[in-house]
């Protein structure tokens, strides 16, 4: 399903100047979903919203890949007391800046797919979590918001309905943990963010233990084309196992990185060397870390026809993660790349679980020594045991996360691996 | 030599709105902090004590959150804080060369403060900028993205004169190409 992407026009983000600002957007046809909602509340009851929604089957753009109308479904009847949608914005995994383009050139485009969520659960209150670190990203999300009430999209009888919902910004301070949903919520309750055990799952005990739904921003900005539109056309674009608009953001050694937006289910090759122009300075592919920093490192010579959606990154070895895709040339020196993000989930876990506390920092340690000349052969033993004892061990999946790239570079890489260990033992003889 | 801090009444007027928005009050805990840090340039003990004060939330849960993010700053810093990326795309994009340039240029090591009070460095985790690295952030506040030697020199020369980086856009190629 790439070979049309040349003629593609983005959806989630449209290259409409200004589009920002709510009067283009409404001239764009912006909030007609919602309008179309509101205005035939018959057809559509929150009931049909979340079976047009879940049909659509758009994949959760936060790294599981959920059916974000299943998740809806799984919201309790209303018992008349609060429930929330805490929408997830923490934008924390390296290898992914995606978000802050929906923040940035089409804030209302979310917004609005935040609404129709809130009231396909019956939701009153949604939250916004955004990253501390992007506090000019927030600043324009605010913007909008005010916009959106001012206009009568939020607050009290939206355009003249009985359906209220209110929206508030809550700004993280540096933490990729508080993108983990239990974590999120520890957050914005004021605390530390220790993730939760799971069950009991949000939609029964959530933000201050009542129901609660989480979804990535860019999930929520395709619900309005899936109500404009229909779930059969959404399921149309790219493959229906993993369909829709997908915002790919490559970084790395490639000539022109950035955010692009085509339809899920894109030749891997196509993107890197068609859409950002091929590996920087000439250079040959060496590896792909194709969805973020927790999913598994593909060779190059992995990745012929394999395409960016869940079931293809599945069969050639990884996952589909953020798309957040970090391209690296055959001067990349892997064991030193593995340390850095080993290192990164060595800052980031919570500490809360012993495997995942201790193992990170081990992972860490061990990778260092290997990657300063002073590894054993033994070392790529002890790395591949510490896997095994964070993997599925722990409160959340981060342990999991920071496992992952470590064993399957490891299997993948292995050669580089040895090379490193064994010129120790040649250089002490 | 600990301070204390008071938040005047057009701070706590602003400060309501900010616990308004939450059905209880300890979830003002992160705004609130923001807040105080935007007016004192830190949130050392006294400024959580203030914290502590104005939401009546123990000093120890407001010491726990300060110390769990590490945008707080715990103790007084730099009135310029770089903080440069050094997390997967800008390690393999030159991240820490911008970083050890920055120790050359500022005779100071990541961690550090120069003896003037000037600037703060910091080497960081992942800021989601990683299509263009290598780059830092200013302050908890704006991306200065693309980062080279002149850019740097420059950056220094003007946060030295007081001036702050413009926001830094970054529009989808996609979009170039048609307009
Ligand atoms: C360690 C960790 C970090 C995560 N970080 C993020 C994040 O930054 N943004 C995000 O949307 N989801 C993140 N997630 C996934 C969320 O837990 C959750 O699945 C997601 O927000 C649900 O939204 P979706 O179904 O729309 O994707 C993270 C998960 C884990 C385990
Ligand atoms: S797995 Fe790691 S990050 Fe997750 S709860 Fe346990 S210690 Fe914390």
């Amino acid at each position: 399903m790439s070979t049309d992407w040349k003629s593609y026009k983005p959806l989630l983000v449209p290259a409409i100047p200004d589009l920002h600002e709510i009067k283009v957007y409404e001239k764009n046809g912006g909030y007609k979903a919602l309008k179309k909602i509101l205005s035939d509340k018959k057809k559509w009851n929150p009931a049909n919203v979340i079976n047009e929604v879940k049909t659509a089957n758009i994949r959760g753009r936060g790294g599981a890949g959920f059916n974000a109308g299943l998740k809806w479904s799984f919201m309790p009847e209303p018992d008349g007391k609060p429930r929330y949608l805490a929408c997830n914005g923490d934008e924390s995994e390296p290898g992914t800046f995606k978000d802050r383009k929906i923040f940035e050139f089409n804030p209302h485009q979310f917004i609005e797919g935040a609404i129709i969520a809130a009231y396909a659960m019956q939701i009153e209150v949604i939250y916004v979590y955004i990253r501390g670190e992007y506090r000019p990203f927030v600043q324009k999300l605010q913007k909008a918001i005010d916009q959106a009430y001012d206009n009568g999209y939020l607050g009290k009888k939206i355009q003249g309905s009985d359906f209220s919902v209110e929206m508030y910004t809550h700004m993280g301070a540096g933490a990729y943990i508080c993108g983990e949903e239990s974590s999120l919520m520890e957050s914005l309750e004021g605390k530390r963010g220790y993730p939760r055990v799971k069950p009991p799952f949000p939609a029964q005990r959530g933000l201050w233990g009542r129901p609660t739904t989480i979804n990535n921003i860019e999930t929520l900005a395709n619900v309005p084309l899936v109500i404009n539109n229909g779930a059969e056309w959404y399921l149309s674009i790219g493959p229906s196992t993993h369909p829709g608009p997908v915002l790919y953001g490559i970084s790395g050694h490639v000539n022109r990185p950035g955010v692009y937006e085509y339809p899920a289910g894109m030749n891997i090759m196509t993107l890197i060397n068609e859409v950002a122009g091929g590996v920087r300075g000439g250079k040959k592919l060496k590896a792909l870390i194709p969805g973020g920093s927790s999913t598994p490192p593909l060779r190059a010579d992995m990745l012929d026809g394999v395409s960016m959606d869940s079931d293809s990154l599945r069969q050639a070895g990884s996952m589909m993660g953020t798309a957040g895709m970090v391209v690296l040339d055959e001067d990349t020196d892997m064991v030193e790349v593995i340390w850095r993000i080993s290192y990164f989930y060595d800052h980031e876990s919570c500490g809360q679980c012993t495997p995942c506390r201790e193992g990170t920092g081990w992972l860490q340690k061990t990778l260092r020594k290997i990657m300063e000349g002073n590894g054993e052969m033994r070392d790529l033993d002890i790395l591949l045991a510490i896997c095994h004892g964070m993997e599925g061990r722990t409160i959340c999946a981060l342990a999991d996360a920071a496992a992952w790239p470590v064993r399957y570079s490891i299997e993948r890489f292995r050669d580089e691996f040895e090379k490193k260990c064994k010129k120790t033992v040649y250089a002490v003889a | 030599m600990a301070e204390t801090y008071t938040f005047d009444a057009k701070d706590l007027a602003e400060i309501k709105k900010l616990i308004e928005k939450y059905p209880e009050k300890q979830a003002a805990v992160l705004p609130v902090l923001w807040y105080a840090q935007d007016k004192f340039g830190h949130s050392d003990p006294s400024v959580q004590k203030l914290v502590s004060e104005t939401l009546d939330v123990p000093e120890a849960h407001i010491r726990g959150v300060v110390s769990f993010y590490t945008q707080y700053y715990e103790k007084p810093i730099g009135r310029n804080v770089l903080d440069v990326c050094t997390c997967l795309s800008c390690h393999v994009s030159g991240g820490y060369d911008m970083l050890h340039y920055l120790e050359e240029r500022l005779g100071i090591k990541a961690g550090e403060t120069t003896p003037d009070g000037e600037f703060s460095l910091q080497s960081v985790e992942c800021l989601g900028a990683c299509g263009y690295a290598p780059m830092l952030q200013v302050t908890n506040d704006k991306f200065v993205n693309h980062l080279t030697r002149e850019k740097i020199d420059k950056l220094l020369e003007d946060l030295r004169a007081g001036k702050e980086p413009e926001f830094e856009s970054n529009p989808m190629p996609q979009h170039q190409k048609e307009s």
